[in-house]
């Protein structure tokens, strides 16, 4: 067991867990915030996506030792002039980029960090930034115009 | 799906790893990103007792120029490699295979240290460095060596690391030739290599071929002795022994093979 200190959505969190407790399993099951998904849980489909210290990485593999005095961010720390919500959660809404809903938090996740590394995405950029997240109701036409709205109205806030 | 118990071990030194190595034995395993060895505990294939994690060995990350070659920390993610103004000055094939590793989230954590200890053969950075003529620095319990490409990669999954041996660095030296290529055939976009091949100048090395990468040696000849493209491109799968599994065919992996070297001996050829 390892007392594990992470800072999630900018709030200090410490709990006491097994040594082989995923990220996924400390933001959910410790941390109560069940904004991430798992779903293949074998770090194809990318709908566990969260921000380690500003990087997209798939919390199923990622041990929460690993994450020790580090800054996760999940959907639910994301925030913006929408209602509350940042511009790439506007963007799915706007441009309707779910069907399910399933993977949504992984694609804003992994949407987000390429809007703050590259701010003015073309279509051929967005498909491979999000090469890592499956959408099995496939709306990735939607969810790439969902991208570009968000790129054009504040970007990965 | 949750891995076996084990023990978390954080070490912040070279020396720590190597000492903590020596006195858990055969029960443990080094963890760097994780990417390789998570799934496989997860799958429970890999169920070591300890995990001793050397992530936080600063001295183990990023790429610096030694004379006239590269030397990378073997903790240096997938996603600093891609993104190296070093790498694409000297090596632009290590970079070019670094950037199809897994997808983005995969290249954030994944690390050129564990890919190539893994020793996958399907690993694009793998069969590049073995391209490039890499070598690889080992720190074990007897001192450091320094181990070539063609030495490291021994068999399935096995490498000529040690189990007390830590891999430190990688060494790239500066490519002499412009002419190189990677080729890459996933039958998913994220997916491991069906077959790959890289070139460096004289080099073609073959991935996901047999149980290590592969040089693919007739081809190479061939070239040497004036062949052109198309006919030494045709020797490609002579000399390896790729695998029926999920992902193709023996045969068809041998036909890919054909197809990717002409590829890539085209496109090696055409760069100035």
């Amino acid at each position: 067991m390892t007392v594990v200190r992470i800072k999630l959505n900018g709030v200090p969190q410490q709990h006491e867990v097994e040594d082989r407790t995923l990220l996924i399993h400390y933001i959910r099951e410790n941390a109560r915030l069940t904004g991430a998904h798992i779903g293949c849980d074998t770090s194809n489909c990318g709908a566990c996506t969260v921000l380690l210290n500003g990087k997209a990485v798939k919390s199923c593999t990622v041990l929460a030792v690993q994450a020790q005095d580090e800054e996760v961010t999940t959907v639910e720390g994301l925030s913006g002039d929408f209602n509350g919500l940042s511009p790439v959660q506007e963007g799915f809404r706007q441009q309707h980029g779910l069907q399910c809903g399933y993977c949504t938090p992984g694609m804003v996740m992994a949407s987000t960090a390429l809007l703050r590394e590259n701010p003015n995405p073309n279509e051929d950029d967005i498909r491979h930034a999000l090469e890592g997240n499956i959408c099995r109701c496939t709306g990735y036409e939607m969810i790439v115009n969902s991208v570009r709205w968000a790129a054009e109205n504040g970007g990965g806030k | 799906m949750i891995p076996a118990l084990f023990t978390h071990v954080p070490v912040t030194t070279v020396k720590e790893a190597s000492d903590a190595l020596m006195h858990y034995g055969d029960d443990a395993k080094l963890l760097a990103g994780g990417h390789s060895l998570l799934p496989l505990m997860k799958l429970r294939l890999a169920t070591p007792a300890v995990l001793i994690d050397i992530a936080r060995i600063s001295d183990l990350r990023g790429i610096r120029e030694d004379k006239n070659k590269l030397v990378v920390g073997a903790l240096t993610t997938h996603e600093q490699i891609e993104n190296s103004p070093l790498i694409s000055k000297y090596v632009p094939l290590i970079g070019a295979a670094a950037k199809l590793v897994g997808d983005p989230q995969v290249r954030n954590r994944g690390t050129i240290g564990g890919s190539v200890a893994h020793g996958d053969a399907a690993s694009d950075l793998s069969v590049a460095l073995f391209a490039a003529n890499a070598s690889f620095v080992a720190t074990g319990p007897k001192g450091v060596r320094v181990i070539s490409a063609v030495d490291f990669f021994l068999g399935f999954w096995t490498t000529a690391l040690n189990q007390d041996d830590v891999l430190t660095e990688i060494h790239i030296p500066f490519a002499q030739t412009p002419n190189w290529s990677y080729q890459k055939f996933t039958s998913r976009s994220q997916d491991w290599a069906v077959v790959s091949v890289a070139v460096s100048g004289s080099n073609i090395i073959l991935g996901a071929m047999g149980e290590i990468p592969l040089r693919a040696a007739k081809c190479e000849e061939a070239i040497a002795s004036g062949a052109d493209l198309e006919q030494a491109s045709n020797f490609a799968d002579e000399g390896t022994s790729p695998s029926s599994d999920t992902r193709a065919s023996a045969d068809y992996r041998r036909h890919l093979a054909k197809v990717l070297v002409f590829d890539a001996l085209t496109e090696a050829k055409q760069r100035p």
